[in-house]
């Protein structure tokens, strides 16, 4: 599955994180960055990265903008800004 | 008479779209903490705040509690999607904004039994809250509040109840009717009732004469829309000393009836019988969730 | 024939270093005029004034911090002293804040060598965290920094001390004037303590100025500037009310435990920081003054508005300040009688014949982290970069009855119980409680405290079920990376070692 357009999803606000994603050249592509990266940084890219496989996202540029978001958030906005970049066509409920 | 075992007095609305608030209002401990999918969210944002609710409903901070997710309507586009996320997500009780007839809880209740089956949960686990929000939804409240045995209670929605009633928020006169329709409708169906947000977050005052006015009614709880109004909320439902004292000593004189095989109870001469018992029951309950009012 | 003294005293063998009396002014050749008299320690220029202190490298200057973040002294000063070619000086203000930034280019220049503080913030925190130094700077107590000057270590050569009003003799104060930052609780210490003192005043009034916070009798030069600093950036995020309802919450709860611990009782102390939980705590306290007809005898601080307005209601009596806070404690320093300025000598130190914090109750502080044995860390932050002070934390804690700490149990996604402290500042064994928004923690060696908390029906939980919440909602954190360089050395209020900073990896 790839990504097919640009979306954005949740906010720079404390405890929340920013999620762009946009469609790539046939790669996957993730950068994350993090207010609380030396301490969660390990953690954050692995909660990202399950949570595109699970979705089955192999093409497309992602863009992390943590700002000190619990797991569920990050679950959450990564979903919906894949959502939105067209990627998935019915919701899978059970691939979230 | 069945009586509600679980106290509801606070109802704490967060918005579904605010990630910070999701992520910490478990510390605030409402009765029920309830998650806003429709009014407080915008159009944009509808599908994020869906998926935010999800996730966050699985946190063990919050299934120690009683959670709600308000759906949007099911004629909406939105109204359906929220339904499956929150019936997955394993919410305790959905809550149906704009209720006008037991059909619109009819319908509910066919998809909530449908995604039960669909995701493998009990059938009959999710429980439903229903909001009367307009002048048919009170002529209907009795209707609806027998509608489904998944009803846990009705709620009485304010704003939008007052605008289809063509007059405003005020002093509570313009909810009189509404209030006493809804709370006869609860009781009559065995159900709880819950009374209007109060919005204004700085007036103490005319918050602590609201909640002493619903109290009387008779109403179970409140929906809350500021964690401060919790404390408040609870201490005022919370019984005095006296009061406390008095219901330790009908217990005490209904379990010696019963253990005595006595058909009728009495205390100090009077009579008590099992309407008396059952809400001494009831203040002793909220004795225990809050202590004695200060 | 002339009475002279020469004839007076034929005959006697004067002492070894007594001297023949030679004319009243010749040991005060200034007190042959009446400009010379009254004049004499005005200074045209702080240049001036340095050079007339006879300041030279290596030396160690001071300063008070009670401007806090609208401090403009320290800055203009290091600047001036960098102009006029001085360098190796040991910088000994009473603390820095992140307003000191321009101190980064002093230290690269050589200016500044050697830094004693209570604490620092911002950029220049950052750049000394990350070793811009070659010596590890000293990190100490409010009131360990007068031990420090009295056991020697710390030897002021020169103080500069901004002061709103000052006299010609330097009978100075912050309370009158323009720009009042309130009680010199800091600087009166360095007015006693230092070889030469220079005041830095806003205005210049008649003699004699009253207060007197600083004496004539403690006082070099006085220099007229414009400004000395702002006291409307005091209070930067310190002292006012909130509304965040999770700091309500922690407020409440800390509340209720101040009123169930065993040590509310009428003509009871206490001590509440800054922080929008700490000011907070005040006004649910005030309720329960008000339901059970309590009064407070003291309140010790660190003074806030809050603190004040309790005291205008009657429910506390005095007030000893060490520092205002905000505009209304610093009125009501000058208006009140029962408001007292003290020094922090007189507040905390240990050494000193007597220190307020062995009076108190009970006090109310914050931590950045606390960790299973309950020690206190309120210098690093989680990335271990240094964005707080040691302040009076170590100082209260070990003199109050008890101490109780309050925080939120994760601030976005850091936790505040840890299971090893970054760095050590407050000592466990001295802390009390700790409320959170996820419950109460009572230190295992106050057994009666946790009863009484039990038995009044609060969320009393243990450290380590604290922690596992933490730890269940965020995750475990890395552990910071450090090289071996130390950047920091703390001390506790005793002067020894406690802990150590070492410089941030990458």
């Amino acid at each position: 599955m790839k990504i097919v357009k640009e979306a954005i999803a949740g906010t720079l606000e404390s405890s929340d994180v920013l999620v762009k994603v946009a469609p790539s050249d046939g790669t996957l592509e993730v950068v994350v960055t993090s207010e609380v990266e030396h301490q969660f940084g390990a953690q954050i890219r692995a909660v990202v990265d399950e949570t595109l496989i699970r979705l089955g996202i192999s093409e497309g540029i992602v863009l992390v903008e943590d700002k000190g978001a619990l797991d569920c958030t990050l679950r959450a906005r990564v979903q919906t800004a894949v959502l939105r970049g067209g990627a998935v066509k019915t919701l899978d409920w059970s691939a979230l | 008479m069945t009586t509600s075992t679980k106290l509801r007095r606070s109802m704490l609305f967060l918005p579904g779209s605010n990630a910070a608030m999701l992520s910490t209002a478990f510390v605030f401990k409402p009765d029920s903490i309830m998650f806003d999918l429709e009014d407080a969210v915008s159009l944009r944002e509808k599908d994020s705040a869906r998926l935010l609710v999800f996730h966050a409903l699985k946190l063990r901070n919050y299934r120690d509690m009683e959670t709600v997710v308000r759906i949007n309507p099911l004629s909406t586009p939105f109204g359906l999607l929220d339904l499956e996320a929150a019936v997955r997500a394993g919410v305790d009780v959905v809550r149906l904004p704009k209720t006008d007839t037991a059909e619109d809880v009819h319908a509910l209740e066919r998809e909530v039994e449908r995604i039960e089956r669909e995701c493998g949960r009990d059938v009959g686990s999710t429980k439903l809250m229903a909001a009367i929000e307009s002048a048919s939804g009170v002529i209907n409240a009795v209707a609806i509040a027998t509608a489904s045995p998944r009803l846990i209670g009705i709620a009485l929605a304010g704003f939008d109840y007052v605008m289809d009633m063509q007059t405003e928020r005020g002093d509570g006169t313009e909810l009189f009717y509404a209030r006493c329709a809804v709370l006869h409708a609860a009781r009559y169906a065995k159900i709880d009732a819950f009374d209007v947000v109060f919005s204004d977050v700085n007036d103490d005052e005319g918050f602590l004469k609201e909640v002493e006015l619903i109290k009387r009614l008779g109403f179970n709880g409140k929906s809350l829309i500021n964690p401060r109004q919790i404390e408040q909320l609870h201490n005022a439902f919370a019984p005095t000393q006296e009061e406390v004292d008095y219901s330790r000593r009908v217990v005490a004189a209904a379990e010696l009836g019963e253990r005595q095989g006595l058909g009728v109870v009495s205390l100090n001469g009077k009579m008590i019988d099992a309407p008396v018992i059952q809400h001494a029951r009831v203040v002793l309950q909220r004795a225990q969730a809050s202590g004695v009012r200060r | 024939m002339s009475n002279n003294v020469q004839t007076r005293l034929a005959g006697f063998a004067l002492p070894a270093k007594v001297e023949v009396f030679a004319g009243v002014a010749a040991h005060a050749p200034y007190l042959s005029s009446r400009e010379g008299k009254h004049e004499r320690k005005i200074s045209k220029s702080l240049e001036d004034a340095i050079r007339a202190c006879g300041l030279k490298d290596g030396m160690t200057i001071s300063f008070h911090h009670a401007f806090r973040e609208g401090d403009t002294t320290i800055n203009s000063v290091v600047a001036k002293l960098a102009e006029m070619g001085f360098r190796d000086l040991t910088l000994a203000p009473s603390s820095l804040l992140s307003c000191n930034s321009p101190l980064i280019a002093h230290i690269k220049s050589g200016v500044i060598r050697r830094i004693y503080t209570s604490g620092m913030r911002g950029k220049l925190a950052e750049a000394i965290s990350n070793g811009l130094m070659d010596n590890p700077i000293n990190i100490h107590s409010h009131g360990g920094r007068v031990h420090l000057m009295d056991c020697g270590e710390l030897a002021i050569d020169v103080s500069f001390l901004g002061v709103a009003t000052s006299d010609s003799f330097g009978n100075a104060n912050a309370v009158t004037g323009k720009s009042r930052c309130g009680s010199l609780g800091y600087a009166m210490v360095d007015a006693a303590r230092a070889n030469k003192v220079i005041l830095l005043a806003e205005q210049i009034v008649p003699y004699p100025n009253a207060p007197a916070s600083i004496r004539q009798d403690q006082v070099d030069f006085v220099v007229k500037v414009d400004q000395i600093g702002d006291p409307a950036k005091i209070s930067v995020g310190a002292a006012r009310i909130t509304s965040n309802p999770r700091e309500l919450l922690i407020a409440r709860l800390a509340a209720d435990v101040m009123e169930h611990a065993g040590y509310f009782e009428e003509g009871f102390s206490m001590q509440t920081g800054t922080g929008g939980s700490a000011t907070a705590t005040a006004r649910f306290l005030e309720k329960k003054m008000l339901q059970k007809g309590i009064k407070a005898g003291f309140a010790l601080g660190g003074v806030t508005g809050s603190i004040v307005d309790l005291h205008k209601k009657g429910l506390i009596g005095r007030i000893l300040d060490t520092q205002s806070f905000d505009a209304v404690a610093a009125d009501s320093l000058a208006n009140s009688p029962q408001h007292w300025e003290i020094s922090t000598n007189y507040y905390a130190n240990l050494t000193s014949k007597g220190a307020s914090v062995d009076q108190v109750d009970m006090v109310i502080l914050s931590a950045l982290e606390i960790d299973l044995d309950f020690n206190v860390n309120v210098i690093t932050g989680s990335d271990g970069v240094m964005r707080g002070a040691s302040g009076g934390h170590s100082d209260t804690a070990a003199g109050v009855a008890l101490p109780i700490v309050v925080g939120p149990l994760i601030r976005s996604r850091i936790p505040t119980v840890v299971e090893k402290c970054t760095t050590v500042v407050t000592p466990g064994e001295t802390i009390g409680v700790l409320v959170t928004d996820h419950g109460v923690a009572v230190n295992p060696n106050r057994p009666d405290v946790a009863e009484r908390l039990q038995a009044a029906g609060l969320p009393v939980v243990t450290i380590q079920d604290l922690y596992a919440a933490a730890t269940e909602l965020v995750g475990k954190p890395r552990p910071i990376e450090f090289l071996d360089k130390v950047v920091g050395v703390v001390r506790y209020r005793d002067g020894s070692v406690i802990d150590l900073v070492r410089q941030v990896k990458g």
